[in-house]
């Protein structure tokens, strides 16, 4: 793809059955871009996130994903292509153990050395859920679940990470250290970051540029010192009068 | 009530999972109109307290004092009608149901020296839907409201129980600031018109510094500070096991702007 375009989402409508959520979204990440997206509650961020994941299915429009037109493929294919996907709400398998959990995350590839590297490398990234790693996910506290839900998207060894409600729930020095986290799989492994967070000065702080979603139109996007300038962005998403 | 006006004693409360000690001999009081902070790590204890205050899991040791009375080994619903009640971090709306059937539910509920046929408890959670502002959603299914709106709800569906004493468990994760600053708001105005006592978990900081009285911080089930906002923001160690850097630096930045 052109300007080293990795993800590229144009004039997607989409919605669930009757009611339409997304308007003529236009959306791109590049390779090593960290790109956020904001918005109020109900403006149809995590549509546009599960869209892209094929989670849900589009009305109309187009999402390439590295030269490939990945409109219609199912969601397992567009994982293996490359997508990591780490839900709102966590969505962990409570019945299972951590380590399994993480597990679940790498289940289309084989289990090899490579997939066993990526376990130690989670559990290096995220120090409380080695400690735990026999124990059911359903027993760990809010923000230890949020951590083994980006470890099991980590699993994928996703090039594109989509993260959905980034700092939900996180004491502020965990999303400290998320924040370095997420610098550093940008630097040594590559990894482009597209992620919805609602605390609007973590996102613009993290991420190169950002669109912000107004009744499920893209309203600005820009780069996100511009945006943190932005008087909009200030009264409506920064809680600054 | 207790002496001054304590509602709420916590005394050497501990509950351990295995070898693990969840909540390790906490006391604190809470006073009544007062709204505490409970913050820390992920992990610290913080929501198993809540449970533990609430019936919902059996203590390992140490006493829960309502209103003087020990109410450590009293079921949930038996703890909720003498009016001690939460909310949960994930939202728990039944699904299939309107907003103002939601509310009913904890209105029918609740305190049990309180008329609950239905015609008071119809009147009971209208006033509540107003008084959160979700009058224009009351008929709307559940499902159909976005998450400010469904915290609303879980507020509403709580208060309608007539409770003197919340905890309230990250009721405002996933709200983005300017949503936080209207839902601090809120909280305060209820606190006022119904009297209440409120237990606070939160982890963004710019509510649990606008709404507590006071701020209780655990780390690894331990207390470790008990304070005004002001002084527990500034304190070294909750700074390092909670606050971080990032923090700091903005309190910082504030205080030399003082």
């Amino acid at each position: 793809m052109k300007d080293n375009l990795l993800l590229k989402v144009s004039n997607l409508d989409a919605g669930y059955g009757a009611i339409q959520v997304l308007w003529d979204i236009n959306l791109e990440v590049k390779q090593k871009e960290v790109v956020c997206v904001i918005g109020a509650n109900g403006a149809g961020k995590s549509t546009l996130l599960k869209n892209i994941v094929g989670i849900i299915p589009s009305f109309k429009g187009e999402i390439f994903y590295s030269d490939n037109n990945i409109t219609k493929m199912a969601s397992p294919e567009r994982i293996k292509m490359g997508l990591g996907f780490a839900p709102e709400g966590r969505h962990l398998f409570f019945g299972l153990t951590v380590e399994d959990n993480l597990l679940m995350g790498a289940f289309q590839r084989k289990y090899d050395e490579s997939v066993k590297e990526d376990l130690d490398f989670v559990y290096t990234l995220f120090k409380p859920l080695k400690g735990y790693r026999k124990k059911l996910s359903g027993n760990l506290s809010g923000g230890e679940q949020q951590m083994c839900a980006i470890g099991r998207a980590l699993m994928s060894r996703p090039e594109l990470l989509i993260i959905d409600e980034l700092s939900l729930g996180l004491a502020p020095v965990v999303v400290d250290d998320l924040i370095d986290i997420l610098a550093k799989l940008r630097k040594e492994r590559g990894i482009s970051i597209l992620l919805v967070e609602q605390d609007v000065k973590v996102a613009l702080d993290i991420a190169d540029r950002g669109y912000v979603l107004e009744a499920g139109a893209v309203s600005i996007h820009d780069t996100t010192d511009k945006l943190a300038k932005n008087e909009h962005i200030k009264t409506a998403y920064l809680g600054i009068a | 009530m207790g002496e001054n006006n304590t509602i709420l004693k916590i005394k050497n409360l501990s509950k351990h999972f295995g070898a693990l000690k969840a909540v390790d001999e906490v006391s604190f009081e809470v006073k009544k109109g007062e709204i505490v902070g409970l913050i820390g790590p992920n992990g610290a204890g913080k929501t198993t307290l809540t449970n533990l205050a609430t019936g919902a899991f059996p203590k390992t040791e140490g006493k829960v004092l309502f209103k003087d009375l020990d109410i450590s080994n009293l079921k949930p619903y038996q703890i909720a009608r003498m009016g001690l009640t939460r909310t949960y971090q994930v939202v728990k709306p039944l699904i299939g149901m309107t907003v103002e059937e939601n509310v009913l539910v904890g209105s029918l509920y609740g305190k049990d020296d309180r008329n609950t046929d239905m015609k008071n408890a119809s009147k009971r959670a209208k006033e509540i839907i107003k008084l959160v502002g979700l009058e224009n959603k009351k008929d709307s299914l559940v499902s159909d409201i976005t998450l400010p709106d469904l915290k609303k709800m879980e507020f509403a569906r709580v208060l309608a129980m007539e409770p003197e004493v919340v905890f309230l468990d990250e009721v405002m994760a996933g709200l983005n600031p300017t949503e936080v600053e209207e839902a601090s708001v809120l909280v305060k105005k209820v606190r006022q018109e119904k009297d209440l006592t409120i237990v606070y978990i939160e982890h963004i900081m710019k509510a649990v510094m606008g709404i507590s009285d006071r701020i209780i911080v655990l780390h690894h089930g331990r207390k470790i500070v008990e304070g005004t906002p002001q002084e527990v923001v500034n304190d070294p160690a909750v700074i390092e096991a909670y606050l971080g850097k990032r923090y700091a630096k903005g309190i910082k930045e504030v205080n030399n702007e003082g």
